[in-house]
């Protein structure tokens, strides 16, 4: 890999897991060589060949983040995103590598599949595409994937999301297989057939509007078969976008009790309520659904108390022909890479720290990516960097949006937190909020 | 009013001028010539994204005898959504000159999702289970007449009976009467209830149901002066909602055992279609208190009243043009 000159970043707080410090960082030949307060002065200007200067102030400095659930749409739906757009967008969020769900058209149920997706990656070249596979063949449910190919490929991650695993039978087996090749199954966790023709959670809302309602119970009922499994078989388990209160509090059981699972929530579902539906925008059609405050309250002391491990985006990009439906017609997901951020930092209720190891940390461990993800701002450690300024209240506007669709259901709310740069291999790929690369 | 899309938009005293100007337009109806030339160059156009012959004739009798130009789009939507996504749909017909859309679709929220994409008023014909205001509006209006006791319910008991939690009428007809003054009390197996109604975690304040729950039409039918009966689908039957439609009819059917039962003033109701042998199981025409012929007759009047509303001199045409060009 080339690597640029020097990077000299100063005036920024460090934040890692051991704490946070004032201090500048150096970074040469893409990894980190030397962190602490006032180095700067002992390198040259760099209009006298010293190393290229970002100023920091006000900034923190940490690890980039790790989205656990990305929808790339590439292959199959490159309307509505590519592996290029999508990457972009997730360099602008401050990521340093993103999951890329696997139901894509082809799916990613096949290793010629999971390697178009990593070579694609490799080609945009803005952060670390890493393929997470199905648990059944064409996510289909029926035919388990070829899951020994898959991991010798380098896979760890795999999920039908979109879809939960109905057949308990198929869903024992799988787990049986990733206990045996040390791979994490991610559950979407639905019960299809209390969600028919849904478009919304039900409740009070869906009640008003006559709309088909997806009840909390349909991912309460699958999380609580899943965890029951995991402690049959043992096998390490990753729940995607929580959504209900209920959902926490087993979680938060289920880990006291010492079960070797993770959980995952979205910005949008500690952000937004069903309420959104009330003008019927399909932009706010999303799966599972926003739902009531209460359970917002819940995601939170679960992201603020570490029963929650991730925040993750669910990015869904829709083109806008796509979205431009009746919302039982149209498809369900949001927007999500370049906000995420401002969500976590604006409704999170999470210190600085808490949302990086939320955002970064956490995410990276859980996909196994610490060898160039996740890791202190030290010196030897490879430079993938954000500096982000935790204060900067802002807004979304579509002109900013670099998706290839614009289903962000963040236009007009306030946001805080915003990305100025972010360093990818010790090279500057973002900086004052553009890709530069 | 620039559009008729929900019964919550509408105020008590514009729900009382539609009231009043449907008095009108019943006049004009039972004229020899039962034509005006009120909306003469304004084209109306149906929009059925599913099939309802019943309300498509009865808006499109109601604009011709306003003496508007009507058009119709008649389209399961399965088949609409090859290639031309719903918006260039209505794009198009829109840019052959429509005045208002009357829009009749499955799913909830599709008409006012089309006030983004058209100048043209838009005129709810039923929501999936969400809205049908004409319906509502019909029967506010059948019912004050037949009670005659002008623009109001105040006071006066009624039952909806059937399928609420898929009934746009209910959610629209419900709003009019409660509105008006009426004391409604639903009655439906829990399975039939909006969920709101039957979780109590649910409960939350702006959405309430002003409305009483019962769950054995029995206890009910002596304390009503109005038995509103909903239609009962058979489809139901494979979500699980009923066992059969045998077991609905013999506990929320209106038989002649219950009909018995009921005061000698009460009035029957029914948006139609009938299902006869399970929600009715007698035969309406020998009901004394049937307002069902009248609901269907009174249904053109409130149309009348409604395009006329929008659409009419009344409804300060010049501004509205001003309105479309500048936006």
């Amino acid at each position: 890999m080339s690597h640029s000159k020097s990077v000299l970043i100063i005036g920024g707080t460090v934040v890692n897991t051991s704490g946070e410090v004032l201090a500048d960082v150096m970074i040469d030949q893409g990894v980190v060589q030397e962190v602490g307060p006032n180095i700067s002065a002992k390198y040259a200007a760099e209009n006298e060949g010293g190393p290229r200067r970002i100023d920091a102030t006000s900034c923190v400095v940490t690890s980039a983040f790790v989205d656990l659930h990305t929808h790339l749409r590439e292959p199959g739906r490159e309307e509505s995103e590519t592996i290029e757009t999508g990457s972009r967008a997730a360099a602008l969020g401050g990521y340093g590598a993103v999951i890329a769900m696997p139901n894509t058209e082809p799916a990613q149920d096949s290793v010629a599949v999971v390697e178009f997706v990593r070579m694609q990656g490799e080609r945009a070249g803005l952060v670390d595409v890493v393929p997470s596979a199905c648990i059944t063949v064409n996510r289909s449910g029926l035919q388990l994937s070829p899951f020994h190919s898959l991991a010798q490929n380098g896979v760890t991650l795999y999920t039908d999301d979109g879809n939960g695993v109905q057949d308990p039978v198929i869903m024992r087996r799988a787990m049986e297989y990733a206990k045996e090749l040390n791979i994490t199954l991610m559950q979407h966790c639905e019960v299809s057939r209390l969600t028919e023709g849904a478009v919304m959670h039900e409740g009070c809302c869906s009640s008003h509007l006559g709309l088909p309602g997806w009840p909390s119970i349909a991912e309460v009922l699958m999380l609580q078969r899943d965890l029951e499994l995991v402690r049959e078989t043992g096998a390490k388990m990753h729940f995607l976008h929580l959504s209900t209160a209920r959902s926490v509090e087993l979680v938060r059981q289920a880990k006291n009790e010492g079960l070797p699972i993770t959980a995952e929530v979205t910005p949008h579902h500690f952000s937004l309520t069903d309420e959104k539906l009330s003008g019927f925008n399909t932009v706010f059609k999303v799966n599972p659904p926003l739902r009531t405050m209460e359970d917002i309250e819940a995601l939170r002391a679960g992201m603020q108390d570490g029963t929650i491990d991730a925040i993750a985006t669910d990015h869904a990009p829709h083109a806008a022909h796509l979205k431009d439906q009746d919302l039982q017609a149209a498809p369900p997901g949001m927007l999500g890479l370049q906000s995420a951020l401002g969500v976590a930092m604006k409704y999170s209720g999470c210190s600085v720290q808490r949302v990086i190891e939320l955002m970064s940390w956490a995410p990276a461990r859980i996909a196994g990516l610490t060898a160039r993800q996740g890791n202190s701002v030290a010196s030897g450690n490879i430079a993938n960097l954000v500096v982000f300024n935790p204060a900067a209240q802002w807004e979304q506007s579509l002109d900013q949006i670099v998706s290839k669709s614009q289903n962000t259901p963040y236009l007009g709310l306030p946001l805080q937190g915003q990305v100025q740069c972010v360093l990818r291999d010790g090279k500057v790929i973002v900086e004052a909020g553009v890709v530069t690369k | 009013m620039k559009h008729l899309l929900s019964m919550d938009d509408l105020s008590l005293s514009e729900v009382q001028q539609l009231l009043s100007l449907a008095d009108e337009m019943s006049e004009i109806q039972k004229r020899s010539q039962p034509k005006v030339p009120a909306l003469r160059h304004k084209t109306v156009a149906s929009l059925f994204f599913e099939d309802s012959t019943r309300t498509r004739l009865s808006f499109e009798t109601a604009a011709k005898r306003l003496s508007a130009d009507t058009m119709t789009f008649s389209a399961a939507s399965s088949s609409v959504n090859k290639g031309e996504s719903l918006r260039d749909t209505v794009e198009t017909l829109s840019a052959m000159g429509v005045d208002a859309f009357v829009v009749r679709h499955k799913t909830a929220g599709l008409p006012l999702a089309m006030t983004q994409w058209t100048n043209a008023h838009i005129v709810n014909a039923g929501d999936g289970a969400h809205q049908h205001p004409t319906q509502a509006l019909l029967d506010a209006f059948t019912l004050t007449r037949a009670l005659e006791m002008g623009n109001s319910l105040a006071g006066v008991r009624i039952a909806m009976v059937g399928d609420i939690r898929h009934s746009r009428v209910a959610r629209s007809t419900v709003r009019a009467f409660v509105l008006l003054g009426a004391k409604v009390t639903l009655v439906a197996p829990a399975s039939l209830l909006p969920p709101s109604l039957i979780y109590s975690n649910a409960a939350h304040t702006s959405h309430e149901w002003p409305v009483s729950v019962s769950h054995e039409l029995d206890e009910v039918l002596g304390e009503v002066d109005v038995v509103y009966l909903l239609r009962m689908q058979h489809e139901r039957m494979n979500a699980a909602f009923i066992s059969s439609v045998d077991e609905y009819a013999l506990h929320f059917g209106l038989t002649a055992q219950r009909l018995a039962k009921l005061p000698s003033h009460f009035k029957l109701m029914h948006p139609g279609p009938m299902n006869h042998g399970v929600e009715i199981g007698v035969d309406p025409a020998l009901v004394p208190g049937s307002l069902i012929a009248q609901q269907v007759t009174n249904g053109v009047s409130i149309r009348m009243a409604v395009l006329l509303s929008l659409l009419g001199p009344a409804a300060s045409s010049e501004t509205t043009k001003e309105e479309r060009d500048v936006s």
